[in-house]
């Protein structure tokens, strides 16, 4: 027994710290954020990721030339790597310049020139290393080396070089490799010169080629993409894209050494997991020293990483808020940042409560006991939070959720009155604010339009309100009545949700990619809601791809869904609405296959205009046509909300920014402290179990002996 | 013997076609190759063009069971089912939709699934059969009426249940262990106690129930009545004589459990983190990523037909009158 004890209780005396502690001995103490990701990421290559989960590590990786200012809002873009922001030219097509202000007929391309900073370099990498003769170290990698390599880290040579134009090129042109299948490759193929072409011709040079064959871009030119100088390149845009500017903070355009490329298209490389997709090259202030997205993700300061300062200014009251203590310090402020998988909530949220998870989100199962909501609707911790010291920041993301009503049904779609009084007056029916507060816990506002805060174009107040299902009382927006929407309704021809003429009740069709145990109570409020006006909705829930389907040969009558932003622009949402963008046909993100001349032609007149009054005048006027015709109820725009530790500082959220993370500071002496004072053993409940098992033995083993007594008498 | 083995082997093969043939069905029935490209392209700016690059990409450009295109044998050659289902049998299983190696991931997955699944197996089986063992020693007794009633609650409690109490008591509420987690090598050994503990009291209700009833029918039987009559003692009746007839039907339900214990367990390895090949089956299913829930079910059916071959060929060990022929 006594053995069996020590065995048992042997790896938790092991322990250094808390018995709990999931890390290492030697980890206390030290410099690290620590966080957790709950879907492997699938791409880590920039010209692949596209994902939120994704981000996480290649915005921290990877420097494309922009970036957003950390503190500033309206969200600004900076400078990251150039050394001032792009020099942008209009041209003819005859190769004239033009002003800005020329008109957009009249410009047939545009450049985009970028100049980056000198003496910024890679991190270490094995593709960099070189032999005494400046050949490459690794390249070509004879098949006896190659066997001794298992992991990443036996290559025990490494390298780095300087950041030079070339590199930005280089992946630009990767963007159309086949290969790769990026997804914006088909977007952008729309705007940079020659790009489309180039992927043609791409798809034919590695068609003869074996899969891991390497694919030198250099030999094949693009229009669209030139190197001026050793820290200078241009990009060649079709008409006039002032968005291009925000792509060019994506990761999509951070640099990629064409050595990585012949590194990695080795033989043997693809078979052990070697690839950008898995071990990325960047210039950022971390680098991926660990890869195992089974279980840890661990990010390490790049050595090699250039000057970048803390920003001395941002919002109004960041500087109350401690955010401006770090201004001027050199980036980044942490050594390490380690993420590790954790798939389920409950594990997570606890291990966030005993100090182990610097931050966390809050899922639905903790809200009540992280955030209690104030008389006046505002969340605030629960004094439990409160007393261990957490933080809590909340932001409206640049998202948005609605009910699209498809434009080519016949009862509903059409711009016809009927129809658009039947969409109001759903739009009105649906009341939003109870289904934030049910469903969401708060975690949302009611969207009076396609624009959600800081968006530029979006209103607040009561020039903000949407009048079709809103109107302005007490200072605040009050949802318009039942009656109101019944009236829509009955001059709808719809009297009572019933056909004027012949009587039959209106039945709808919601199509939703929700269905389970867990969605029904939130179908049965949809159902509510047009019971209220007496409208039958039948729910139709659908997996992911038949959703899809369903969507694009416009099949689906009323269906849910949601946006998120590119980039801070409105025209990143108002295209939504645009009707050579929609679903049915094209192809494109309209899913309501919504066309409004008028609202088309403001479109084109405001999606390449500077943002200024002029701007604003074309958007309130595109947005009260939308409220008018109603493609959509626009339902709500979510709101973060994320709880750090006491010793985690400068958590301000932005939302457009993938790269914070070398702005966070954390304070390990005090997590110790904490993490040592949430999590002492409790040892008696051990004893008592063991004490337990003793009472039972005793009387069993006198049993025992009592019948082997008897046995033997007999 | 070495006859009767290459016969089952050969019996697998059609088997494992069969099973293949099953898989890629079902699958396709329900997700085209277009459906799969949808889902890992994203749901942003996604074009016709790019679905059709991915298909070519991934190689889903085929069809599925018979190409009309091609000549003579390569009708059914030339096909996205030999294509993906025939390199199986060399256990090739190729790339993952995201590109990583499946038969690499397999090798470096199955141990953690390994740590967890084979102290849980050994010290689960000990512990069912000693209590079993305990029960019928004191059968018709208070002990034995109060395990038979410990037993039927442990049975009617979710599995589930027991991962999210262990967590919070021995974890969140005693701080004795970490709630979840994984490292390699003898630092890991603290995250396996509670998915260990964890799944042995979950099995312990229906497991010992089922070996107390095995028991309880060979302790009426003559040579035990024997064995008792030649005045042994009822400890040895019971863990000699008893355990060791009984052990054909408990090899039967053992035996075929070993080599699919490198496939884990889906539900204990996602809530305790364990990056087993449990985990890695579930994701797969949830992304849609065919190439790796192909190999899965293939690994599956071989370790399973494995399992079997291995029952039987324990049964001659046990029981000197079992002939293989």
């Amino acid at each position: 027994m006594r053995a069996w004890l020590i065995l048992l209780l042997l790896p938790l005396a092991a322990c250094h710290g808390p018995a709990n502690s999931p890390y290492p001995a030697e980890q206390p103490g030290q410099n690290i954020l620590y966080s957790a990701f709950s879907e492997r990421p699938k791409h880590l290559d920039p010209a692949r990721s596209y994902s939120e989960n994704e981000a996480v590590f290649t915005g921290q990786i990877y420097e494309p030339p922009l970036q957003y200012h950390y503190l500033k809002r309206p969200y600004e873009l900076e400078p990251l790597t150039a050394s001032a922001m792009p020099r942008v030219t209009y041209h003819a097509a005859d190769g004239r310049s033009l002003p800005e202000a020329a008109p957009i007929s009249a410009i047939a391309y545009t450049v985009y020139e970028i100049r980056i900073r000198p003496d910024i370099r890679y991190q270490p990498h094995p593709c960099f290393a070189q032999r005494p003769d400046g050949s490459p170290r690794y390249v070509p990698l004879a098949p006896t080396e190659l066997a001794r390599i298992e992991r990443f880290a036996d290559f025990q040579e490494t390298g780095s070089r300087e950041l030079i134009a070339a590199d930005y090129v280089y992946q630009i042109k990767r963007l159309a490799n086949p290969r790769l299948s990026s997804p914006i490759f088909g977007l952008m193929a729309e705007y940079i010169v020659g790009l489309k072409d180039y992927g043609a011709t791409l798809a034919k040079a590695a068609k003869g080629l074996p899969r891991e064959a390497y694919l030198d871009l250099d030999r094949y030119p693009l229009a669209g993409a030139e190197v001026v100088d050793r820290y200078t390149y241009r990009v060649k845009i079709k008409g006039k894209y002032p968005q291009f500017a925000y792509w060019l903070a994506m990761p999509f355009f951070a640099p990629v050494p064409a050595e990585a490329e012949r590194f990695y298209s080795q033989p043997g490389m693809a078979e052990r997991n070697f690839s950008l997709d898995w071990q990325p090259v960047g210039t950022g202030p971390f680098y991926l020293a660990e890869n195992d997205p089974n279980r840890v993700m661990r990010l390490k300061r790049n050595p090699h990483f250039h000057e970048e300062f803390y920003p001395a200014e941002g919002e109004p009251g960041d500087r109350a808020e401690g955010l401006l203590e770090d201004s001027g310090k050199r980036l980044p402020l942490l050594d390490q940042a380690i993420y590790r998988l954790e798939k389920e909530d409950i594990p997570y949220w606890t291990k966030f409560l005993q100090g182990y998870y610097d931050s966390s989100g809050i899922g639905s199962d903790t809200f009540d006991q992280a955030i209690r909501i104030g008389p006046d609707g505002r969340p605030d911790l629960t004094p439990e939070m409160r007393a261990r010291g957490i933080e809590l920041s909340t932001a409206v993301r640049t998202t948005i959720w609605y009910v699209g009503f498809n434009m080519r049904d016949p009862a509903l779609g059409g711009l016809g009155d009927s129809a658009r009084k039947l969409r109001q007056a759903i739009s009105v029916a649906l009341d939003y604010e109870e289904f934030i507060s049910i469903f969401l816990n708060g975690r949302g506002i009611p969207a009076q339009g396609p624009l959600p805060p800081g968006i530029y174009g979006h209103r607040e107040g009561e020039a903000g309100i949407n009048p079709v299902a809103y109107r302005w009382q007490d200072g605040r927006p009050l949802r318009r009545g039942i009656d109101e929407a019944k009236r829509l309704l009955a001059e709808a021809g719809y009297p009572g949700g019933r056909e004027a003429g012949t009587g039959r009740p209106l039945t709808f069709y919601l199509d939703t990619m929700a269905s389970g145990p867990e969605s029904k109570s939130r179908l049965d409020w949809y159902r509510k809601q047009f019971e209220r006006l007496g409208v039958q909705l039948v729910i139709r829930s659908t997996d992911y791809n038949r959703f899809q389907d369903k969507m694009l040969k416009g099949n689906a009558q009323i269906f849910e869904w949601g946006w998120n932003a590119d980039y801070p622009d409105p025209e990143n949402f108002l295209f939504l609405l645009y009707g050579p963008n929609r679903k049915v046909g094209q192809n494109g993100e309209n899913a309501a296959n919504y066309a409004n001349a008028e609202f088309d032609r403001l479109f084109v007149q405001m999606k390449d205009m500077a943002n200024g009054p002029a701007r604003q005048a074309l958007i309130d006027r595109m947005v009260a046509i939308a409220r008018h015709d109603a493609p959509w109820v626009f339902a709500y725009f979510p709101k973060s909300f994320g709880l750090r530790h006491a010793w985690v500082k400068n958590g301000k959220p932005n939302l457009m920014a993938n790269n914070t993370l070398k702005y966070r500071r954390v304070e390990p002496a005090r997590r110790v402290d904490y993490q040592g004072r949430w999590n002492r053993p409790v040892w008696w409940p051990l004893l008592a179990t063991l004490l337990l098992l003793l009472a039972t033995a005793v009387p069993a083993v006198r049993a025992y002996r009592r019948r082997q007594q008897a046995a033997a008498r007999n | 013997m070495l006859a009767y083995i290459v016969r089952r082997i050969l019996y697998a093969i059609p088997i494992l076609i069969g099973v293949n043939l099953l898989t890629f069905a079902l699958f396709f029935v329900v997700n085209t190759p277009d459906d799969m490209a949808r889902i890992h392209l994203g749901a942003k700016h996604v074009t016709p063009e790019a679905i059709e690059r991915w298909k070519t990409e991934h190689g889903y450009d085929k069809p599925l069971f018979f190409n009309t295109a091609a000549q003579g044998v390569a009708k059914v050659g030339d096909t996205l089912f030999v294509d993906k289902s025939l390199k199986l049998f060399a256990f090739s299983f190729g790339q993952a939709d995201d590109g990583r190696d499946i038969a690499r991931e397999i090798g470096s997955r199955m141990w953690p699934s390994l740590a967890i699944a084979l102290p849980t197996f050994l010290v689960g089986l000990l512990a069912y059969i000693g209590f079993a063992l305990v029960m019928v020693f004191f059968r018709a007794s208070y002990l034995d009426f109060a395990g038979v009633v410990l037993c039927v609650v442990l049975m009617s409690i979710s599995g589930l249940f027991y991962i999210i109490g262990g967590q919070f008591l021995l974890g969140k509420l005693w701080h004795l262990v970490p709630v979840s987690g994984f490292e390699p090598g003898w630092a890991g050994l603290k995250f396996l106690l509670l998915p260990v503990l964890v799944g042995v009291v979950s099995g312990l209700g229906d497991s010992s129930r089922f070996y107390r009833t095995l028991f309880l029918e060979e302790i009426h039987k003559d040579y035990v009545r024997t064995a008792r009559a030649k005045g042994l003692s009822e400890r040895v009746v019971l863990f000699r004589h008893v355990l060791g007839n009984a052990m054909i039907p408990i090899l039967t339900g053992a035996v075929v459990v070993i080599p699919r214990l490198f496939l884990g367990s889906l539900i204990v390895e996602s809530f305790f983190g364990i990056p087993g090949l449990g985990s890695y089956t579930i994701d797969a299913i949830q992304a849609q990523d065919f190439a790796i829930v192909r190999a899965m079910v293939f690994l599956g059916s071989v370790l399973y037909i494995l399992g079997l071959l291995l029952t039987d060929l324990s049964y001659t060990v046990v029981d000197p009158r079992v002939r293989l022929e």
